[in-house]
């Protein structure tokens, strides 16, 4: 009467696969944000889903963390996006090479 | 899935948005214009915040849309608005990039499926919703008196998440606030 756990997982994947390859294709930083989120979400849902299907509180827990943790990064990498767009005129992520890297 | 589990609702709610999700995470992944991508991602956010309600997990999902389809989506809108990439023509990777990064999420998708085909147990079945002291899991009492038992780890970690939170807070100042007297001050 009930989705099986295994159709969360692979919704899981193919949602994180998608996320892999935005953050490898896309040269402009803010949509790399945008697919490491699409990553992030992709991992709370598995999270949530195993968390519903063992029983265990747990899951929601290290969601809510993962979501705190994603706010973070989130902030402090616009910032870093505003504070190298002051300087350069130029946010794209293959002329962005000042680290020699 | 047989078509029992379909007609459930659980199965409708999951149908629907897994549809959504991926199409929406498709769109994120193709659109060219930036604005267009964090909008479809706005509807990606909403897509899983329905399949968090799906499995019970009410108080996430409306942490799902208040914090991210709601604070950090109007922060990605504003610095996309800030810093006027609208239309910014980004070049976009070379052809070859492409190719090997679209293979190589291709077989880490295959390979994660085919170890839930090999490894996974089809027949595990949604249980009775889960209980914590006499509350749902999901509600806001039951993910508060989990997160907050002294005797759980979760209590510890959530203290520390307000020193990580305070820590980005001033991070993000630093980065992004203007420097007057840097120039004089510590040149």
């Amino acid at each position: 009467m009930s989705v099986p756990l295994n159709y969360y997982i692979v919704l899981s994947m193919v949602l994180f696969a998608l996320g892999i390859a935005g953050v490898t294709t896309r040269r402009n930083p803010i949509l790399i944000f945008m697919s490491i989120e699409l990553m992030l979400n992709a991992v709370n849902l598995s999270l949530i889903a195993f968390g519903r299907y063992l029983g265990d509180a747990g899951g929601q827990m290290l969601t809510i963390f993962v979501m705190a943790v994603a706010a973070a990064e989130v902030s402090v990498g616009l910032g870093i996006l505003i504070a190298i767009f002051r300087t350069k005129d130029n946010v794209d992520v293959d002329v962005l090479n000042g680290l020699k890297g | 899935m047989t078509l029992q589990s379909i007609l459930s609702g659980q199965g409708l709610m999951f149908l629907f948005f897994a549809a959504a999700a991926i199409a929406s995470g498709l769109l994120v992944v193709i659109l060219q214009n930036p604005l267009r991508a964090a909008l479809s991602l706005v509807i990606n956010l909403f897509s899983v915040a329905g399949l968090y309600l799906s499995l019970n997990a009410y108080f996430l999902a409306t942490v799902q849309v208040i914090v991210y389809a709601g604070a950090i989506m109007v922060l990605f809108l504003f610095v996309i608005m800030l810093l006027n990439m609208g239309q910014a023509n980004m070049h976009t990777s070379y052809r070859g990039v492409r190719t090997v990064a679209a293979f190589a999420s291709a077989i880490g998708l295959g390979g994660l499926m085919s170890a839930v085909a090999i490894k996974g147990q089809a027949a595990v079945m949604l249980p009775a919703e889960t209980m914590v002291s006499g509350s749902t899991a999901g509600s806001v009492e039951g993910v508060g008196k989990v997160l907050y038992n002294p005797s759980l780890p979760w209590l510890f970690a959530f203290e520390w998440t307000s020193f990580l939170l305070l820590v980005a807070v001033i991070g993000a100042v630093v980065l992004a606030g203007k420097r007057q007297q840097s120039s004089e001050g510590k040149a």
